[in-house]
């Protein structure tokens, strides 16, 4: 249609069809992106002017500089935008595939699944004689990647049978439960310097990032949000219902199972070196909607750019505002979204 | 539009297992460019029937023809690109519009490369015009009234371009005069666009007045179809919905018009009995 709010684009056999509305909000959202990056670079024990950051993101600034920017600040504040971004696609694809905006990666249980074989590891991995580890804590994110993908795995292998949204965030909430009960357990059993740091983890924080570390989530969330991007229309069509999904010619079962498998990888992939940063794949879809409506070919986009200027700014608040001390990202993004949260539940009467 | 008619065709077909399945051993062609609207009392199969023509159900025993291919080994898409279904009661993801529900049509058209051709756009302009939404496009689904959105719908199965639409009980939650709106709509799409269409309709007045083919569903089979006129009679009211009823003439269209029986506010009744009453002045309430 030749209307104000969409603009076809057309050539060859290639046609889309954009939202200007959704096309504007991406813009704003990534400047906005840019100058969270510029800023968060500049601030903290040391404060360095945006105009030093810009030069010291091409080394062109002091030594000083150069190595606060390159070396502590950057790689850390891109992993958070990354996690950020992984958590809050994962969400609003779940969000789409059980066709409830309160879905999100903490529920089919991912995040819990992580923790455990993140304190697990923690646990076997350190020698009680030396109280240090035996394993390299490299190995750490591996560990949680593989609890996150068992634990989105199990749940969905639970839940195939007569499939059905409830029953897919009634075995997440089960299956959790469980995990966490395993996790406290782990954590009592364990030494007792081991649980301090396990509870960091748990709550989500970025400290200790690395250039390897956001290397490699920078290639896996592009693969996989790159793929969300490319399915929205089947996501979309399984937002409508098994019924009509069907009655338009999608293949239900295959694209579900892709969907779900997406979704777990983007949010697996963010808590294996995050850790559990809760309520950002639950909050950025939910606000993403509200800025560009219900078409996920915008809301994936929109939501992404949204993840990860939450876990930015929480992670930029967490090391600042409290010095000496450091608080996890996940201590802020949980303080903003439990009680969006709650305000989500209250608000939304539908339960389908 | 250009249609060409397809066939649709149930091979006896049992849908459900064990020793008391829903449908056994069933046979029904859809007639071609015709109004078949299938009717039976609650439970006996009629929607199961229809979600088995849709492919949503997949039988146990027999398959369902599509032009000569089995549904359930044909590509899900391509089937798409024949037969539409309008589920009972569908609901949209909120807030979104019109424009938006109506292009989910077009999905069997797409791929990621190829999202809005030339062709998507007459199709869907052609689909909103026929619903009378064109200029309703850009309002959300979910603060339209009943009567509106199910219009939608019918708009978003008519952007799949289909021979065939299928669609289970589209009149549920409305009210009469909006009833007539969309079975009005519907059968004028199948006069002037020859599209085939089958549905499950409770009314069985409505069905009379708009079908050209009724199926009476009862007993895991078909219990009769053919025209309303030569199959709705006291007889099929009895056996199939266990209902005792008059069949009249409907005053408007002289199709056939089922007046049930049963107890209700019974004014003649009720003057008979007065009658009676008076002669016994001293009978005990």
């Amino acid at each position: 249609m030749e209307n104000r709010k969409y603009h076809a684009l057309r050539w060859n056999k290639a046609s889309f069809l954009v939202d200007r509305k959704a096309l504007l909000a991406g813009i704003i959202l990534a400047i906005l992106f840019i100058i969270v990056i510029i800023l968060s670079l500049g601030l903290g024990d040391v404060f360095i002017s945006p105009v030093e950051v810009v030069k010291a993101i091409f080394k062109q600034s002091t030594s000083l500089n150069n190595l606060v920017v390159h070396s502590f600040r950057f790689p850390r504040i891109l992993l958070s935008a990354l996690a950020g971004m992984g958590l809050a696609v994962a969400g609003a694809i779940l969000q789409g595939l059980v066709r409830n905006p309160l879905a999100s990666p903490d529920i089919i249980g991912v995040t819990s699944g992580a923790s455990l074989t993140t304190v697990m590891f923690l646990t076997f991995s350190s020698s009680h004689e030396a109280s240090s580890m035996n394993v390299s804590i490299q190995w750490l994110p591996v560990a949680s990647f593989i609890g996150a993908l068992f634990m989105g795995g199990l749940v969905f292998l639970l839940s195939r049978h007569r499939f059905s949204a409830i029953k897919l965030v009634l075995m997440g909430i089960g299956l959790s439960a469980g995990a966490k009960a395993l996790t406290d357990l782990m954590l009592i059993i364990g030494p007792i310097y081991l649980a301090s740091q396990s509870s960091i983890w748990i709550t989500g924080s970025v400290n200790g990032a690395s250039w390897s570390s956001v290397v490699f989530l920078f290639i896996w969330s592009i693969v996989f949000i790159g793929l969300a991007q490319i399915l929205t229309r089947r996501l979309n069509a399984q937002a409508f219902g098994e019924k009509v999904a069907v009655g338009i010619g999608n293949n239900l079962k295959r694209d579900r199972i892709l969907l779900i498998i997406l979704s777990t990888a983007l949010a697996g992939g963010a808590v294996a070196y995050a850790g559990a940063i809760g309520f950002v794949g639950l909050m950025a879809p939910h606000m993403a909607r509200r800025l560009v409506g219900s078409s996920f070919g915008s809301i994936i986009p929109v939501s992404a750019l949204i993840g990860g200027l939450i876990v930015m700014i929480s992670d930029l608040i967490g090391r600042t505002v409290f010095t000496p001390l450091e608080i996890p990202a996940g201590v802020f993004t949980a303080a903003i979204g439990a009680p969006y949260f709650i305000y989500l539940l209250y608000k939304t009467g539908k339960w389908r | 539009m250009e249609v060409m008619r397809m066939d649709l065709e149930a091979q006896s077909i049992t849908v459900g297992y064990g020793d008391d399945p829903i449908l056994e051993a069933l046979n029904l062609q859809i007639p071609k460019g015709k109004v078949t609207v299938f009717i039976g009392k609650n439970g006996c199969g009629k929607s199961t029937l229809l979600s088995t023509f849709a492919r949503l159900i997949k039988p146990s025993l027999g398959s369902i023809v599509l032009n000569g291919r089995d549904i359930a080994k044909t590509a899900t898409k391509k089937v798409a690109r024949d037969l539409a279904l309008l589920p009972q009661g569908p609901v949209a993801p909120e807030g979104l519009t019109i424009l938006q529900l109506v292009r989910q049509g077009r999905y069997p058209y797409q791929n990621w490369l190829n999202q809005w051709s030339v062709e998507d756009e007459n199709i869907i302009r052609h689909a909103l015009k026929v619903t009378n939404l064109e200029d309703l496009s850009d309002r959300p689904v979910d603060s339209l009234s009943g009567g509106q959105r199910q219009r939608a719908w019918i708009a978003m199965v008519l952007a799949q371009n289909t021979d065939i639409l299928l669609l289970d009980e589209p009149t549920t939650y409305l009210d009469l005069a909006h009833q007539m709106d969309i079975l009005d709509l519907l059968f004028a799409l199948n006069r002037t666009e020859k599209r085939t269409i089958a549905m499950v309709l409770h009314d069985i007045n409505l069905a009379c007045r708009y079908a050209d083919h009724i199926v009476a569903v009862g007993d895991k089979k078909i219990y009769a179809q053919g025209a309303p006129e030569d199959i709705v009679t006291a007889q099929l009211m009895k056996d199939v919905f266990q209902m005792n009823a008059e069949i009249i003439v409907d005053p408007i269209f002289g199709t056939p018009m089922c007046i049930p029986h049963g107890r209700g506010r019974n004014l003649l009744k009720q003057r008979q009995q007065e009658n009676t009453q008076t002669e016994r002045p001293q009978s005990v309430q």
